[in-house]
């Protein structure tokens, strides 16, 4: 299967700021009844966007400035909580095409990975000069590069790490690993037949 | 060489190196329910693609399943709309699908022990981060997203890169009234909701040598919370007896190789570990939980932290967001605390030995008047031995509603919500902000016997005192 190589990212940027940013808070748990995932980008950040009158309150991602982000800036440990894929997904379907955070839960990194969507970690610092950049000019062009680990703007760089792994597995185009999966079936018979639970 | 049970399980599953230098895993063992592999079954049908091993997937309905309804049509159709698509999956796939009408459903982590299914040396994957329960049999076991449901339905594998192993060693004797959950809510306040990255925990020393299975289980469930991706327990004598003479357990002659094997598994005495954890577990005391994250937890007897005594500016500004969500204010004691509900039940203590404590403690006492108590057995197994011991009476007569089986109010996706801000003492294992299915809803995580405390007086309590455990 022929995957789109991701080598950079570039578009606008929307800075959600604060550490241990969960799953529940990316997509509460009642919007993941669902038998698809069409729809849920629609209730990113749901509860911390919107008033329990169901109307706006002040959001980054409510402030028209930012409208048409594809860059989700944040703090440390993006994504703790739970495994549960409709927080990528969300993020997705919402229109993301990359997030640079402070650091990143592992089961959500890899579950972004398997998406497409690097996940860059960069320095606290480093962040705070982009989204300050960001303030004072919303439609700034921003550009993940993936391959070089560096973010781009306004003339400035700073660096944004993809893990290594990821890194190469986004640049290949090796992201979605079902297509290596498959090959090895004629393997993974063969190890389930020498293996005594799964031979039975 | 030496070799932890973790190098020997994944050596054991290990089908070849990929590019990227992840390795294809043999998952043998496949856990799917209700939530998280619809879409994973969708991504199958795109890709023109079929289940590898259905005789390897087993299948439960927890989370939407309402506990006061068993009548199908469910009032919310969403919920119906999920139930009826993860049969039909199973139906056109030849996947055993644990349905109420079975008698067997429940929630997956508690299923899949119940039934033998999981076992020590294998390896296992469920789309749902509460997986490492099943690490309680010594086996290696993963929380998965549902990309990666779609991996392993389609070719029984995933690609994963290999994780450090942490032994982490309860040394010496838990003081009474401490329980398995006060001893993983303390081993996640000492190393950090974080601590765990890129970590399988191998929970270890004299406590979890004399801990029933179940108590493995409790701890095991909440390995994710300190951040660790599996936790595990080498099998013993306590696991073989255990399983032997469950349904999917081996059987006649095939039991005696498979305990063989499955001593095999262990970690060998004087392996090297990544990183040795030791904990003496008379420093555990009955903890509860007072802020936004799992971590956030102090012995009943402490007071709420302060966030004018934060050394970092980060440890004052998280403390300070816990509290502004929680209304809970600084320096004041937790003991004391008003609750508005009280949840028994959830992956994490809805086992028999949870309700059965409860009960022995609770017979003849009251909720307090205004507080709304629900006992929620995670399987139907656990209902009907509870009902058949008395224990859903006794909970009853105390004032506790007595519910069928599923996740309940652990999470949001069923009709067992919080109200408001309420807060609720819970047994269950995750207090993020709006778990509970309010926005704005608390969440105090504690053991089984401190809800059942905090129930009876209306407010946050030594279980120790309202009960009088003794040493
Ligand atoms: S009981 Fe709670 S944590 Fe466990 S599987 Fe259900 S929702 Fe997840």
């Amino acid at each position: 299967m022929a995957l789109e190589k991701i080598t950079a990212v570039t578009g606008r940027a929307v800075c959600v700021p604060g550490n241990d940013i969960d799953t529940d808070r990316i997509i509460p748990a009642r919007f993941m009844k669902c038998v698809t995932f069409d729809g849920l980008g629609e209730f990113l950040f749901h509860d911390v966007r919107k008033k329990a009158d169901g109307t706006d309150q002040a959001h980054p991602l409510n402030d028209p400035r930012f409208r048409g982000a594809t860059i989700l800036l944040s703090g440390a440990n993006f994504g703790c909580g739970s495994s549960r894929e409709h927080a990528p997904q969300a993020i997705q379907k919402h229109g993301f095409r990359a997030v640079v955070a402070e650091s990143f839960a592992e089961i959500f990194f890899g579950n972004c990975t398997t998406l497409g969507i690097p996940c860059a970690a960069a320095a606290r610092a480093d962040i705070a000069r982009l989204a300050a950049a960001l303030e004072a000019d919303p439609a700034l062009p921003v550009t993940l590069d993936v391959a070089a680990g560096e973010i781009r703007f306004g003339g400035q760089s700073i660096r944004a790490e993809v893990r290594p792994a990821a890194r190469d597995a986004l640049i290949h185009g090796r992201w979605d690993a079902i297509g290596e999966l498959l090959e090895g079936l004629p393997a993974v018979q063969a190890l389930a037949a020498r293996t005594p639970y799964l031979a039975a | 060489m030496a070799k932890s049970l973790f190098e020997k399980v994944w050596a054991a599953h290990a089908v070849r190196t990929l590019a990227n230098g992840q390795t294809q895993l043999l998952i043998g063992t496949h856990l799917i329910h209700e939530v998280t592999s619809p879409q994973a079954f969708g991504m199958l049908r795109d890709l023109g693609l079929k289940v590898a091993m259905p005789h390897r997937t087993f299948a439960t309905v927890d989370h939407i399943v309402p506990t006061d309804q068993l009548v199908e049509p469910y009032r919310d159709p969403l919920a119906q709309a999920m139930m009826e698509e993860l049969r039909r999956n199973c139906a056109e796939s030849g996947i055993t699908f644990f349905d109420r009408a079975t008698g067997k459903q429940g929630i997956v982590h508690i299923v899949g022990p119940e039934q033998g299914i999981t076992q020590p040396g294998t390896t296992i994957a469920c789309g749902d981060s509460h997986t490492s329960t099943h690490g309680a049999f010594g086996a290696v076991a993963f929380g998965i997203g549902t990309t990666q449901i779609r991996d392993v339905l389609a070719t029984q594998t995933m690609a994963l890169g290999k994780l450090k192993v942490r032994r982490i060693n309860v040394r010496g004797s838990l003081r009474p009234g401490v329980y398995a959950k006060d001893v993983i809510l303390h081993i996640i306040r000492v190393l950090g909701v974080n601590g765990g990255t890129g970590y399988a925990y191998e929970y270890g020393g004299e406590v979890f040598d004399r801990f029933s299975m179940e108590e493995r289980m409790t701890v095991c469930n909440m390995s994710i919370e300190g951040g660790a991706r599996a936790g595990y327990v080498n099998p013993d004598q306590t696991t073989f007896d255990y399983l032997r003479g469950r349904p999917y357990s081996p059987q006649g002659a095939a039991w005696e190789a498979a305990v063989e094997r499955w001593c095999g598994f262990a970690s060998d005495p004087g392996c090297p570990y990544d990183d040795v954890v030791n904990i003496d577990a008379a420093d555990i005391a009955p903890t509860v939980t007072w802020g936004i994250n799992p971590g956030q937890g102090i012995a009943i007897t402490e007071s709420i932290p302060d966030p004018a005594r934060a050394t970092a500016a980060d440890e004052r500004a998280s403390i300070e967001e816990a509290l502004a969500y929680m209304k809970l204010r600084p320096g004041a004691a937790i003991k004391g605390t008003r609750i508005d509900v009280a949840f028994i039940g959830s992956c994490t203590n809805g086992r028999l030995s949870d309700f059965r404590e409860v009960a022995r403690h609770v017979r003849g006492r009251r909720v307090a008047p205004g507080v709304k108590a629900i006992a929620v057995p995670g399987s139907q197994i656990v209902a009907l031995q509870c009902e058949k011991e008395g224990i859903d009476q006794v909970l009853r007569d105390a004032g506790f509603e007595w519910r069928a089986a599923g996740c309940s109010m652990c999470l949001a996706m069923n009709p067992d919500k919080l109200v408001g801000d309420q807060l609720c003492a819970s047994s269950s294992n995750r207090n993020f902000k709006g778990r509970q299915g309010s926005p704005t809803g608390r969440t105090l995580l504690m053991s089984p016997l401190m809800v059942a405390a905090a129930a009876v007086t209306g407010s946050v309590a030594d279980a120790r005192e309202v009960f009088a455990v003794h040493s």
